[in-house]
């Protein structure tokens, strides 16, 4: 049984921070004049409800919301650490002596295809809760194709792909563009050390990468929170 | 691409997460911002209504002047008419107590003039006595006074 201790330790530090930093704050929260703080994260609650709001029908601050919330939060600040230099930090974990250490989760592919895959069994979970499991069997069997029975191989095959493919463009989409994201700033390292010539377009490139890097962090988790919506609303509402 | 136990640990992770947010991050937050929704929206509607009550109390107002500023207008107005009244009553007054007092003085003067004539009168008649009694006693002429005696005796 092998354990990636570095990218579990590492998303639950950043768990217990994103999420306990905004717990921090809506413990006290309160109706009358916000502090800046409650302010701010009002503005990413409300951001949150407004996507949930437009893709998701039914009551959503019970669960699809949160958990939306907790997605993107967490995420983003996984997909964050990217932002700490990588030859830096090395040195800094090579002091505490932990060695080949990588800090951000969402480059390895065990922590999205864990978060996929809890997607995937809330999807399954809340589509059998919206139609039953007879619902949801027959809609397995019967979608999209139609009620025949010679056709139910096809449904069949239609909806296993689909139920197959949905988890893994989800994990694997926001692994890729972390992982490239670190691939290619270990590469404009390892260039770096090459010489002068070097150093001086790894650091044009990375700054360059890097600028480009804050907005794939954003986006990816925001595709990421979004997909894991748009998953769990097309469970319950149905083809 | 090694898939290993990481991912039921991450898995697991996300799942204590979401649970938490659930229970204690999302629910308050959602309270207070519902809460102050409500409060906005009620602070708007009772300055709606506020701004409808401040108009009906203008009209009021605006109605209530118009009206004590009518019966001011009645009261100035009757006040006028009695002053005129009163003025009209005490010159006739006026007129017929100078009126009286100028006829009593006017009887007064008759009786003033009537008694001095009585008084002329009979001052007059002692004079011509005496008078009489004076140019009597000088000259008598006998013939003179037989003539007028006898002239007096005819025409009676």
């Amino acid at each position: 049984m092998i354990l990636h201790v570095d990218s579990v330790v590492m998303a639950i530090i950043i768990g217990i921070f994103s999420i306990g930093l905004i717990w921090l704050v809506a413990r006290k929260a309160t109706s009358s004049v916000p502090t800046k703080t409650q302010a701010f994260v009002e503005l990413i609650f409300g951001f949150i409800d407004s996507q949930v709001s437009a893709i998701f029908h039914g009551n959503r601050h019970t669960f699809i919301a949160p958990a939306a919330l907790t997605v993107f939060l967490w995420v983003l600040m996984m997909n964050a650490m990217d932002f700490l230099p990588i030859d830096i930090m090395s040195k800094f974990y090579g002091f505490l002596g932990l060695h080949e250490w990588k800090h951000v989760p969402t480059s390895d592919v065990n922590t999205t295809f864990g978060l996929a895959l809890g997607v995937w069994f809330l999807m399954i979970f809340f589509g059998i809760k919206a139609k039953g499991l007879r619902g949801w069997l027959h809609e397995f069997f019967c979608e999209p194709f139609g009620a025949k029975i010679w056709v139910w191989p096809a449904n069949f095959l239609f909806n296993l792909i689909e139920y197959v493919s949905k988890p893994l463009s989800h994990s694997l989409r926001l692994f890729g563009n972390m992982y490239a994201g670190e691939v290619i700033f270990l590469l404009l390292g390892l260039w770096a050390a090459t010489g002068v010539s070097g150093i001086f377009f790894s650091s044009i490139l990375g700054a360059g990468w890097a600028i480009f890097h804050i907005l794939i962090v954003v986006l990816q988790a925001y595709i990421f929170m979004m997909l894991t919506v748009v998953y769990l609303a097309m469970a319950q509402e149905g083809h | 691409m090694n898939l290993n136990f990481t991912l039921i640990a991450q898995a697991i992770a996300f799942a204590i997460l979401i649970w938490f947010t659930m229970k204690f991050v999302w629910p308050p937050l959602l309270k207070a911002i519902e809460k102050r929704q409500k409060e906005i929206a009620d602070g708007l509607a009772a300055a709606q209504e506020g701004k409808l009550s401040l108009e009906v109390a203008a009209e009021k107002n605006a109605a209530s002047l118009k009206e004590v500023k009518q019966k001011s207008a009645e009261i100035v107005n009757q006040a006028e008419k009695r002053a005129s009244e009163i003025v009209e009553s005490a010159k006739k007054v006026a007129k017929e107590e100078g009126d009286r007092i100028i006829a009593s003085a006017k009887s007064e003067i008759d009786q003033e003039i009537n008694r001095a004539k009585e008084e002329l009168r009979a001052q007059v008649s002692t004079l011509a006595i005496s008078g009489a009694e004076k140019i009597l006693t000088k000259e008598i002429d006998k013939k003179v006074h037989a003539d007028m005696l006898s002239k007096l005796a005819k025409d009676l």
